[in-house]
C-alpha cells in the first residue's frame, strides 16, 4: 500500500483540476451497502463498554465536545455562559476536563474570544452561511475571514448541497479550496449534511471531495435538518479518513453533530472510532461531538460512577 | 410373385443422441428381436453424455423446454401405431402421450408453485427456486413398458435433468422406439439416454457413480438389489426415488413428487438499500 | 489507547443440576444402564454436568414412547391445538432467553452475544414460524389433489422421527429439527450432540412447563452409539441428521431399503467470492462475519475466499486490519468476538488442517492476541497463495480458518466455486446486479448470499446440493421432509 500510497499521492492533488477527473475519481470509490453498513454499526453499538473503560470514554467524550448554540436567540450574555462551562464543565470537580471547543454563530465569536483566551478551549465558527450555504460565494468568504478575523480558530462551513447533488462537483470543490483559503491559520470543518445527502455513497463521495479540496475535518450536519449524525454515517465517514490518510498520507478529522444526547450515544461512537480507524483519532484534534445537551449527560454519569449514586439534573448547570 | 420380404430393424442404444451398438458387441433375444446388451461402459458412457448435455438443457429456457417436450408428444401421437404394433395397448400409448403433454406444461409453472418470495425479518430480497438435480440414473418400471417409461423420463427432463434410463429388460423394444421419438423431437443429444440389457450390470454401475447425482429405483422389483443400490448410491450422496409397488397405478394424477424428488431449491439472498 | 473492562454476563441466571437424566415420555429418567459422561465449558474446562448416557434400551423406549404419544395424543389432536403448544414454547423459549443464551455459550464456548442476539431470537422465530402452519398444512402446496371445491386432504405426518443434531448450534439445531416435525403433526427421539446436551435439556424442561404432552418430544443423550441406535431403531420413520458428511452417508447406508424417510444437512465448503466492484467494507464484514461467525463451526461458513486478482492485496490489508479487532476470550463477556473451540477433539482436527495449510505452503497469518491458558482455543487465521490443490481449499475445517484464493474472471469464479463435492452455500460481492443473477444461477450451492453472507430466517429454505446433503429447512420446503408427500 505504501508504493501505490506515494503514486496516489500526487495523482489526487490534480484532480480538482476536471470537472472529469473529479467526478471519475469519486464515482470509482468503492460503493456502501446501505444494510450491511448499519449492521455493522448496529453491532458496534452492541459493545459494553463498563466500570474503567466507561470512565475513560467520558473524559474522553468531554474533552470532544463542541460545546454549541446556533439559536437566533443568541445573546453576549447566552454565549459567555457557554464559554465559562465550557472550561470548567464541572464546577464542583476540578478533575474534569474542558471541552474541545465552543461553537457559536460569526457574531458571537467576539464575546466567547473574551471568556476562553489564554485557555485550551478552541473556539469555532460556523460560516459560509449556515445552514443554507445558499448565499454568493463572495458572502461566504467574507463570513469566514469576519469569523476568523473575531477570534475564531476553527471554521464549519457547509458544502453546496445542490450542487453535490446536481453532480456539479468542481464547483463543490473550488468553494472549499477558497474557504480554506479564508480560513488561513484556522481549521476548516466541512459540513456534509449527510442527511441530505440521502445515500452512503454520496457521504463517501462528498467525504472524498471535502478532504481532497483540503478540509482538515469532515462533519455530518449543521443540526438544522431532521436527520442528523447517525452511527452508520459516521462509519462510512469514518471509512473515508481512514483510506484517505492511507492515500495521502494527510490525516482528517471527523465530527457527528446533532442528535447525539446521551452519554451510551458518545460512547458508541467512541466505539466505533476505536474499532474502525484506531487509536490515532481517538483524540479531541481528530474527533468531536457537536452537541449541547450530551455535555450535561456526560456529567452526571461521570458523578455516578465517582459517587456510585445515580445524578439528577439539578445538579447540574444549564447554560 | 414372392411376398416382399420385410427390413427388420435393429435395436440398439441410445446414448447422446446416436445409437450405438454395445461397446461389448453382445446383444440378447427378447420380444423376438435382437436387442443391445449394454455393459458397465456403456453405462459410463451413457453419463458422459448425460453429464455433458446439462448444461445446455438446464440452461434452456423453460418455455424451451415445455415445447420440446410437446414435440415429443406431437410425434408419440404420430408413431401410435408403431407402438400398438409392438403389442402396447392403444390406450397405453394414448396415456403416455397425454403425460408428456401434461409435464411439458409443467416447465414453466413448476418453478412458480414450487418456489417463491420468503418474507424474512429484515431488510433483505429472498427468493427460493427449484433447480435441476443434474445427472439421473432410472431404472424404468418393467411394465407398463410405454408409459412406465415415460412416467419416470418426462418429470426428470422437464425440470433440465438429464438421465440415463435402464430400459425395462423383458420389453425393451418400447423404450428403444421411445427413443426414436425423442430423437426427432428436437430433444438434445444427451438429454435421455437409454441403455437396454440387464439391471445387474448397468445399474450397479449408475449407482455407484460419482458424477450421478440422483437416481430413480422405480423399477427396482427385488428388495434386496434395492437396498444394495441405495448403499452403493450412498456414496456421494446421491438423491434416491424409492422403488414403487408393482401394483402402483400409472393411469393415476402423478402429482408434483417425481419432479420435486429431482430437484434442488436454491435461496438466494440479497440486501434491499440504496 | 481505549482497553475494553471486562463486561461478564451472569452465570447466575442459569440454575445447573449436576447430573442430567433422559428426557422419555415427558418425565426424566435414569438411563437403563446407568452409563453417564460429562459435558465441560470448553472456554475453562470445568465439569457443568454429568449427563445420562442413552443405550440401545434407553432408545426403544424413547421410540415407543414416541409411537405412543404420536397414535393416542400427538396424531389426531386438530392442527390447531398442536400450534398453541408450539406457540407456548416459542414465547416461553421468549422469556427465558437470556438464561438460555447463558447455558449455551456455557456449554458450547460460543460468544454470548451471538447466543443472545443470533442463536436464540433464531429458535423463538423457528418455534413461532412453524407453529403457524400446524393447522395449514392442507394450503402449504403438498396436498396430493387440490380441487376447487376442497382444499384437499390434509398431509399425512411420517410418525415418529428421529433426530440427530450437531454441537455448533447446539438449540438452534434442536428448533430447526422439532419444530417442523411436531407442526406437521410427528413425535420426535432426538439426540444432542455430547459435547452440548444441556440447552436440550433445559428445552424439555420447557416442554414441561408448556404442558406438552408426554412422549411427543423426548431427548435422549449421547455419543455416536446412541445415534446409531436411534437412526437404526425399527420404530422410527423418518431421520433428519444436521452433521458431518461422513457421518451423514453412513446414515444413509443405514437406512438403505427402509421405509425411512431421510434428510441430511452436511458439510461444506462455501466460496465468498469478492470482485473488484464490490462495495470493500461490506464484504470484509461479510468475509470475517462469514468464517469467524462461531468460531467458524458453521456448515456453511465461507471458508474459501475467493477475490478478484485485481483487488487481492487491498482486500486482504483491509482484511487483516479488521482481523486484528477480533476479541478472544472468554464467551460470557459481551464484547467477546471469538470464543473457545467446542471442544478437544475439535481443536485437534482444526490444528492438524492449519498445520498441513503451512506444510503445503501456504503462508499463514493471525493477528496478534493472547489466548487463555485453560480452554480449547484458536486464533482467526487466514492463509493466502492457496490453490485449489490445497488439502485446506478442499476439507471442511470447520474452524477459524479462512483459505484465499483468487480469480480472474466470473467463470473463473464460478468453476472454483463449484470445483468441491460440497454444495451448501457460496456468496458473491460485487455492486452489478446483472452479475449477481448471473453468478447465483450458475453455483451450485443452495443458498447463495449476495452482498451478504450467514443470514438465517425461519422462512427461508436452507439445505445443501450434491454431498453437503438433501431436503430443506425452514419456509414452507422444511414441511416436506415431516410430512408423506
Amino acid at each position: 500500500m505504501t508504493a501505490t500510497a506515494t503514486s496516489a499521492r500526487s495523482d489526487l492533488s490534480e484532480l480538482g483540476r476536471s470537472e472529469t477527473a473529479l467526478r471519475t475519481f469519486l464515482h470509482g470509490l468503492p460503493g456502501v451497502d446501505q444494510v450491511g453498513a448499519e449492521q455493522r454499526a448496529a453491532q458496534l453499538g452492541t459493545r459494553s463498554i463498563k466500570t474503567t473503560a466507561k470512565a475513560q470514554a467520558i473524559d474522553l467524550a468531554i474533552g470532544m465536545v463542541d460545546l454549541t448554540t446556533l439559536e437566533g436567540a443568541d445573546t453576549p450574555g447566552k454565549v459567555r455562559a457557554l464559554a465559562a462551562k465550557a472550561l470548567r464543565p464541572d464546577p464542583a470537580d476540578p478533575s474534569c476536563p474542558h471541552v474541545g471547543a465552543v461553537c457559536v454563530y460569526p457574531s458571537m465569536v467576539p464575546h466567547v474570544a473574551e471568556v476562553l483566551r489564554g485557555s485550551a478551549v478552541h473556539l469555532a465558527s460556523v460560516a459560509t452561511s449556515f445552514p443554507s450555504g445558499q448565499a454568493p460565494l463572495e458572502i461566504k468568504l467574507a463570513d469566514t475571514r469576519a469569523a476568523v478575523e473575531a477570534g475564531a480558530d476553527e471554521i464549519d462551513m457547509v458544502i453546496n448541497r445542490g450542487a453535490f447533488l446536481a453532480g456539479r462537483y468542481s464547483e463543490v470543490y473550488d468553494e472549499i479550496v477558497a474557504t480554506k483559503q479564508a480560513c488561513r491559520d484556522a481549521h476548516l470543518k466541512v459540513i456534509l449534511e449527510t442527511g441530505e445527502l440521502a445515500t452512503y455513497d454520496n457521504v463517501r463521495r462528498a467525504s472524498w471531495l471535502a478532504m481532497l479540496a483540503g478540509g482538515d475535518f469532515i462533519k455530518t450536519s449543521t443540526g438544522k435538518v431532521p436527520v442528523a449524525a447517525t452511527l452508520p454515517v459516521t462509519l462510512v465517514m469514518l471509512e473515508a479518513v481512514r483510506d484517505f490518510r492511507a492515500a495521502t498520507g494527510r490525516q482528517v478529522g471527523v465530527k457527528p453533530a446533532g442528535g447525539i444526547r446521551t452519554t451510551k450515544d458518545a460512547i458508541k461512537y467512541l466505539v466505533m472510532v476505536n474499532e474502525t480507524v484506531g487509536p490515532d483519532w481517538l483524540h479531541p484534534d481528530w474527533f468531536r461531538f457537536g452537541a449541547s445537551s450530551l455535555l450535561n449527560d456526560l456529567l452526571m454519569q461521570r458523578t455516578k460512577l465517582t459517587t456510585g449514586v445515580y445524578a439528577g439534573p439539578d445538579y447540574f448547570t444549564l447554560d | 410373385m414372392s411376398e416382399r420380404v420385410a427390413v427388420r430393424k435393429t435395436y440398439k442404444l441410445f446414448v447422446g443422441g446416436k445409437f450405438p451398438r454395445s461397446e461389448s458387441g453382445r446383444s440378447y433375444l427378447v420380444q423376438d428381436s435382437n436387442v443391445s446388451l449394454a455393459s458397465r461402459k456403456d453405462a459410463r458412457d451413457a453419463v458422459l453424455a448425460a453429464r455433458a448435455a446439462v448444461k445446455g438443457w438446464a440452461g434452456a429456457t423453460a418455455y424451451n423446454r415445455g415445447q420440446i417436450l410437446y414435440r415429443v408428444a406431437e410425434m408419440l401421437e404420430g408413431r401410435r401405431e408403431q407402438f400398438v404394433a409392438l403389442g402396447v395397448p392403444a390406450d397405453e400409448v394414448d396415456a403416455a402421450t397425454d403425460r408428456w403433454v401434461w409435464y411439458a406444461g409443467w416447465s414453466d409453472k413448476l418453478p412458480q408453485v414450487y418456489g417463491g418470495s420468503n418474507p424474512v425479518a429484515g431488510p433483505y430480497f429472498n427468493l427460493s427456486a427449484p433447480e435441476p438435480t443434474g445427472v439421473v440414473a432410472v431404472v424404468a418400471p418393467e411394465t407398463p413398458a410405454l408409459l412406465g417409461l415415460v412416467s419416470v423420463i418426462a418429470p426428470a427432463i422437464v425440470t433440465g435433468n438429464t438421465v440415463v434410463v435402464a430400459a425395462s429388460p423383458t420389453a425393451p423394444l418400447a423404450a428403444v422406439t421411445l427413443a426414436e421419438v425423442l430423437a426427432t423431437s428436437d430433444v438434445p443429444g444427451g438429454v435421455v439416454n437409454i441403455l437396454t440389457g440387464r439391471l445387474s450390470e448397468t445399474v450397479p454401475t449408475l449407482a455407484a457413480h460419482m458424477d450421478v447425482n440422483a437416481i430413480d429405483l422405480t423399477g427396482v422389483t427385488d428388495p434386496e438389489l434395492a437396498a444394495d443400490l441405495e448403499v452403493r448410491a450412498a456414496e456421494n450422496l446421491k438423491r434416491v426415488l424409492r422403488p414403487v409397488p408393482v401394483d402402483h397405478d400409472w393411469l393415476a394424477d402423478p402429482g408434483l413428487g417425481r419432479m420435486t424428488a429431482l430437484l434442488e431449491t436454491k435461496t438466494v439472498w440479497h440486501p434491499k438499500g440504496v | 489507547m481505549f482497553e475494553y473492562a471486562p463486561a461478564p454476563e451472569s452465570r447466575s441466571v442459569v440454575d445447573l443440576k449436576s447430573s442430567y437424566g433422559l428426557f422419555i415420555d415427558g418425565k426424566f429418567v435414569d438411563p437403563a444402564d446407568g452409563g453417564s459422561f460429562k459435558s465441560i465449558n470448553p472456554a475453562s474446562e470445568e465439569v457443568l454436568a454429568e449427563i445420562a448416557e442413552g443405550g440401545a434400551q434407553d432408545v426403544d423406549r424413547a421410540v415407543r414412547a414416541a409411537r405412543e404419544a404420536y397414535e393416542k395424543v400427538w396424531g389426531p389432536m386438530p392442527g390447531r391445538d398442536r400450534a398453541k403448544y408450539l406457540f407456548r414454547i416459542a414465547r416461553i423459549i421468549q422469556e427465558r432467553s437470556r438464561e438460555l443464551a447463558v447455558l449455551e455459550s456455557l456449554d458450547n464456548g460460543k460468544p454470548i452475544k451471538e447466543s443472545r442476539d443470533v442463536d436464540l431470537p433464531l429458535v423463538a422465530a423457528h418455534f413461532f414460524y412453524y407453529a403457524g402452519w400446524a393447522d395449514k398444512l392442507e394450503h402449504a402446496g403438498f396436498s396430493r389433489r387440490p380441487t376447487s371445491q376442497h382444499s384437499g386432504p390434509n398431509p399425512q405426518p411420517l410418525g415418529v422421527a428421529a433426530q440427530v443434531i450437531p454441537w455448533n448450534f447446539p438449540l438452534l439445531m434442536l428448533s430447526w429439527k422439532i419444530a417442523p416435525a411436531l407442526a406437521a403433526g410427528n413425535t420426535v427421539v432426538l439426540k444432542p450432540a455430547e459435547t452440548t446436551p444441556l440447552t436440550a435439556l433445559l428445552f424439555a424442561e420447557i416442554c414441561q412447563q408448556a404442558d406438552l404432552p408426554p412422549g411427543v418430544v423426548n431427548i435422549v443423550t449421547g455419543a455416536g452409539e446412541t445415534g446409531r441406535a436411534l437412526v437404526e431403531h425399527d420404530g422410527v420413520d423418518k431421520v433428519a441428521f444436521t452433521g458431518s458428511t461422513d457421518v451423514g452417508r453412513a446414515i444413509a447406508r443405514a437406512v438403505a431399503g427402509s421405509r425411512k424417510k431421510l434428510t441430511l444437512e452436511l458439510g461444506g465448503k462455501a466460496a465468498n467470492i469478492v470482485f473488484d466492484d464490490a462495495p470493500v467494507d461490506q464484504a470484509v464484514e461479510g468475509i470475517v462475519n462469514g468464517i469467524f461467525f462461531n468460531q467458524g463451526h458453521v456448515c456453511c461458513a465461507g471458508s474459501r475466499l475467493l477475490i478478484q486478482e485485481s483487488v487481492a492485496d487491498r482486500v486482504l490489508e483491509s482484511l487483516k486490519r479488521r482481523m486484528a479487532q477480533l476479541r478472544i476470550g472468554d464467551p460470557l463477556d459481551k464484547n467477546t468476538d471469538i470464543g473457545a473451540i467446542n471442544s478437544a477433539a475439535q481443536l485437534a482436527r482444526i490444528k492438524e488442517l492449519s498445520d498441513a495449510g503451512s506444510a503445503e505452503g501456504a503462508e499463514r497469518w493471525s493477528p496478534p492476541c493472547e489466548l487463555p491458558e485453560r480452554g480449547f482455543w484458536f486464533a482467526p487465521t487466514i492463509f493466502t497463495g492457496v490453490t485449489q490443490a490445497h488439502r485446506i481449499a478442499r476439507e471442511e475445517i470447520f474452524g477459524p480458518v479462512l483459505s484465499v484464493l483468487t480469480f480472474r474472471t466470473p467463470a473463473e469464479a464460478v468453476e472454483k466455486a463449484n470445483n468441491t463435492p460440497y454444495g451448501l452455500s457460496a456468496g458473491i460481492w460485487t455492486e452489478k446486479g446483472s452479475r449477481i443473477l448471473w453468478m447465483a444461477d450458475r453455483l451450485r450451492a443452495g443458498v447463495v448470499w449476495a452482498n451478504t453472507f450467514n443470514k438465517f430466517d425461519p422462512t427461508s429454505p436452507f439445505g445443501g446440493y450434491k454431498e453437503s446433503g438433501y431436503g430443506r429447512e425452514g419456509g414452507r420446503h422444511g414441511l416436506e421432509a415431516y410430512l408423506n408427500v
